[in-house]
């Protein structure tokens, strides 16, 4: 299988931030869910994927190629759908597809026409009379109509609401059947979309902790609840991070044939959310930090 | 027509559950040799799970030769040897027995209150 996206060992210093040694691939025809909390780098990466900053050292590849030496061609084949908006705010929407379309080889205008009835986007508005919703579905209408092989979506959920968000799950499964295409979006919050995710990959602190199948990743961790009185030293090495309250604890681990070793049916094992492991790995992040 | 119903509270993980539900349709007679199932893509997004999930499953189920696909055609119940059937599911029988003990034992039960509920179970299916 052809890794359609390939990100190795990039490096970017900033006076208070750094990514160090970022690394991981997609595969052409899956999605990818990548995910941190805010300030993490997610938006770095995509930026830099996306060639709009200058990396360090390291190298990016694009459909197999150097994502610099063939940015025209490679961008000609992604859709990609900003966090912020990048479009003139004083332009109504169909200036604005008049201005951008013709970068495009592939741009449809009958796909374009079919997204704005879909997302019901009043085309006679300047872009700045629409809602943060609104904008984001313009976002979305316009990195779609020229039928990019890759999807690139820098927080996509951010301001939509619920019902949104699943329309927007039914239409990226809908481009999912062909198996050509490929998804990579970012997150802070994990969302719906990560339940068509066949990859996450998750960055903290400019370093990305693992990128793997989503169903590894449910199957290797496990939440483990139990009463205080379990708890010792020993036990504790077998988890990334422990909470307690006064009725019990609740921990992360990777070790789940360990802890039903020791503790039988006395605790409950439960397959964690990829919030659940966010948070978990956040803290203990935190408190090696302290100690 | 395939049902599949998945729980997300279940600590079974979801391609595992895809696979029970189709195994069991198939060794039941649900599903006929030679029916066609949804592409592994058409499956993910009906079922709203990514393509690496359903692609585990009609993995593991082309394993146990319950299905068979056919590169370009799609993938389709396999035809199943008599004896074989029989074979896989007695072994399902024993999987939920084998459920039934532990719960038993659970609630401190004997075998031979076990096999009075069998009996009685039994006994009452046949007069139906």
């Amino acid at each position: 299988m052809n890794n359609i996206l390939e990100v190795q060992n990039i490096n970017k210093s900033y006076k208070d931030f750094s990514l160090k040694n970022v690394s991981f691939e997609l595969k052409e025809g899956y999605i990818m869910g990548f995910i941190g909390p805010n300030g993490a780098g997610k938006t770095t990466v995509i930026k830099l994927i996306m060639n709009l900053i200058k990396k360090d050292s390291g190298s990016i590849k694009v459909f197999g190629k150097d994502h610099i030496k063939n940015e025209k061609e490679i961008k000609d084949r992604i859709g990609f759908v900003y966090d912020d908006n990048c479009y003139y705010e004083e332009f109504k929407l169909y200036e604005i597809k008049r201005i951008i379309a013709p970068f495009y080889s592939k741009w449809n205008d009958d796909l374009f026409n079919k997204y704005i009835r879909q997302f019901e986007l009043p085309l006679d508005k300047k872009l700045k009379k629409l809602s943060k919703g609104m904008k984001m579905k313009f976002s979305i209408a316009m990195a779609l109509s020229h039928d990019p092989d890759l999807i690139i979506m820098d927080e996509p959920t951010a301001g939509l609401d619920p019902v949104f968000r699943a329309e927007l799950l039914e239409l990226l499964l809908e481009l999912m059947q062909n198996e050509n295409k490929s998804i990579f979006f970012s997150s802070h919050i994990t969302s719906d979309l990560d339940k068509i995710a066949d990859y996450i990959t998750f960055i903290y602190d400019g370093e990305i902790l693992f990128s793997r199948t989503k169903d590894e990743i449910s199957e290797s961790y496990g939440i483990v609840k139990g009463a205080n009185e379990l708890l010792n030293e020993e036990i504790k090495k077998s988890f990334i991070h422990c909470t307690q309250s006064p009725y019990g604890f609740e921990a992360l681990t990777m070790d789940i044939p360990k802890i039903r070793q020791e503790f039988g049916d006395s605790v409950i094992i439960e397959r964690p959310s990829l919030q659940d492991i966010m948070v978990h790995m956040h803290m203990a992040r935190r408190q090696a930090g302290n100690e | 027509m395939m049902k599949i119903i998945l729980s997300n509270s279940s600590d079974k993980p979801i391609y595992e559950q895809i696979v029970e539900q189709i195994r069991s349709q198939i060794l039941y007679g649900e599903l006929s040799e030679g029916t066609q199932l949804p592409s592994i893509r058409k499956l993910a997004q009906e079922l709203r799970i990514s393509v690496i999930t359903t692609k585990r499953a009609y993995e593991e189920l082309e394993r146990e030769k319950l299905i068979e696909t056919v590169a370009g055609k799609g993938s389709f119940v396999a035809s199943q040897n008599k004896e074989l059937m029989r074979e896989k599911k007695l072994a399902e029988i024993e999987n939920k027995l084998s459920e039934a003990i532990k719960d038993s034992k659970l609630l401190n039960m004997t075998l031979d209150d076990l096999i009075e509920i069998l009996r009685f179970l039994y006994e009452e299916d046949k007069h139906e």
